[in-house]
């Protein structure tokens, strides 16, 4: 998980970590079973050494002295009373939301190596692609099972439901195109 | 559900075929295809249009004869069956429910869901009180005295839902259930076909839409008229979905 993804959370208001939590858990529904604890407090570390958080009750100024790069602490401040800490954004960590909040990075799918995997395996006759097709369909079919089980589940109108039908929507997508290679390879073996 | 000998077969066809048209122009719209549904599994057909899915629930529905193999639903062979037998049949052993829902757009939810069952002769007091019922059990009994027209695309596809369970059919056969519906309304269809295939209903379900398939008991793909691959999902874990997301390590 991206450390400004914490930082935009606490935008809300002053929070410990286990409130970030609480607030994560709720916006991810089943998914946020696989977020660990370290994790977030990990990202609060190192976003108070960057300057853009602080603990509340200290001043600003401390928190920029201890940007310094030093990973090796980060393990023993990420525990112990870490998780009742309360922290807030500073006036850089407000302009970093602010920038974060208007990107438009998206994350990329890698489609090229699945193509030319097809490719390879056509021309050195070492695998049927229309196998690869299938083996991979059924891979899709089984992401999408599991999904759409967990968003039955969701409540109508959880924001975790909102996220689950984003994920459907992109293997359904994957599966479309897979249909397209299996239509083409299959048309390429009959010529 | 697996098939493993124990559980009882309520679907079957033996080389079951269905030809269209003559010398070059002859189709084999459904052609040699063996099929075995268990009591209480949810079977997905997918293939692209034309592939013979939709001729193939037509065979299976009695809505269509086959001009080959043998066709058998609760033990009794049914391919043979008079005009009669076979109308007796769609009305109180099958249940349908079509991609264009299919409703009488004069008539309220609840007199949709109870004309099957008057029509096959239950007393209109009995129809009534099983409309409210299966009405309820599909979440729209708020909705029972609204037209079509008033009602969702979810809305209405789950009324035709619920008018296909009115005879108590052994087996409900959908035609493309969701392919007029948006992603929320899919959902919605989702999650009751869930709900009645855990009650233990028997469906046979022909459509495009990966995600019906992908909640099936059992995925059959067909080209041409002929099954060609058939799978069993089995789902992985929680991990999984959230690396899906973007999510964990």
């Amino acid at each position: 998980m991206q450390q400004e993804v914490v930082l935009a959370m606490l935008a809300k208001e002053p929070s410990s970590g286990s409130r970030l939590r609480a607030r994560l858990n709720d916006a991810l529904g089943p998914l946020g079973e696989a977020m660990n604890d370290g994790q977030i407090y990990v990202n609060l570390a190192r976003l108070e050494r960057a300057g853009l958080i602080v603990r509340q009750g200290t001043g600003a100024a401390t928190a920029v002295g201890g940007a310094a790069v030093g990973g090796g602490a980060v393990g023993g401040a990420a525990t112990g009373s870490a998780g009742r800490k309360v922290y807030e954004l500073t006036a850089t960590g407000q302009e970093r939301v602010a920038e974060w909040l208007a990107e438009v990075s998206w994350p990329k799918p890698d489609l090229a190596e699945f193509h030319l995997k097809l490719v390879a395996a056509s021309q050195a006759g070492l695998a049927d692609p229309i196998g690869i097709v299938d083996a991979q369909r059924r891979e899709l079919l089984r992401r999408l099972r599991d999904v759409e089980r967990a968003a039955m589940a969701e409540p109508p109108g959880s924001p975790a439901g909102l996220l689950l039908e984003g994920i459907a929507l992109r293997l359904q997508a994957d599966l479309r195109w897979l249909e397209a290679c299996e239509r083409t390879w299959t048309d390429g073996r009959n010529r | 559900m697996t098939n493993d000998g124990s559980a009882e077969v309520l679907l079957s066809t033996r080389g079951l075929g269905k030809t269209y048209g003559t010398g070059e122009g002859l189709v084999r719209a459904v052609d040699d295809v063996d099929l075995e549904v268990v009591r209480g599994e949810v079977v997905a057909i997918m293939g692209p249009s034309g592939c013979g899915k939709s001729t193939l629930l037509h065979l299976l529905g009695g809505l269509d004869r086959p001009d080959a193999g043998e066709l058998w639903l609760g033990g009794r062979r049914i391919d043979q069956l008079t005009e009669r037998g076979l109308a007796q049949l769609r009305r109180d052993d099958v249940g349908f429910v079509f991609q264009a829902f299919h409703l009488m757009d004069e008539l309220t939810a609840e007199e949709n869901v109870e004309l099957p069952a008057l029509l096959a002769g239950m007393s209109p007091r009995a129809a009534r009180r099983r409309a409210r019922q299966l009405l309820d059990q599909v979440g729209l009994a708020d909705r029972s005295d609204h037209l079509p027209s008033a009602l969702s695309g979810g809305q209405r596809q789950r009324v035709a839902i619920a008018r296909a369970l009115a005879n108590g059919p052994q087996l409900v056969l959908a035609d493309e259930p969701t392919g007029n519906l948006d992603s929320a309304a899919t959902l919605e269809v989702l999650r009751l076909l869930e709900g009645l295939h855990d009650a233990g209903l028997t469906l046979v379900v022909v459509t495009h839409d990966d995600r019906i398939a992908a909640t099936a008991d059992r995925m059959i793909s067909m080209r041409d008229g002929a099954f060609v691959d058939e799978v069993r999902l089995v789902g992985g874990t929680k991990g999984t979905l959230a690396g899906l997301a973007g999510l964990g390590a």
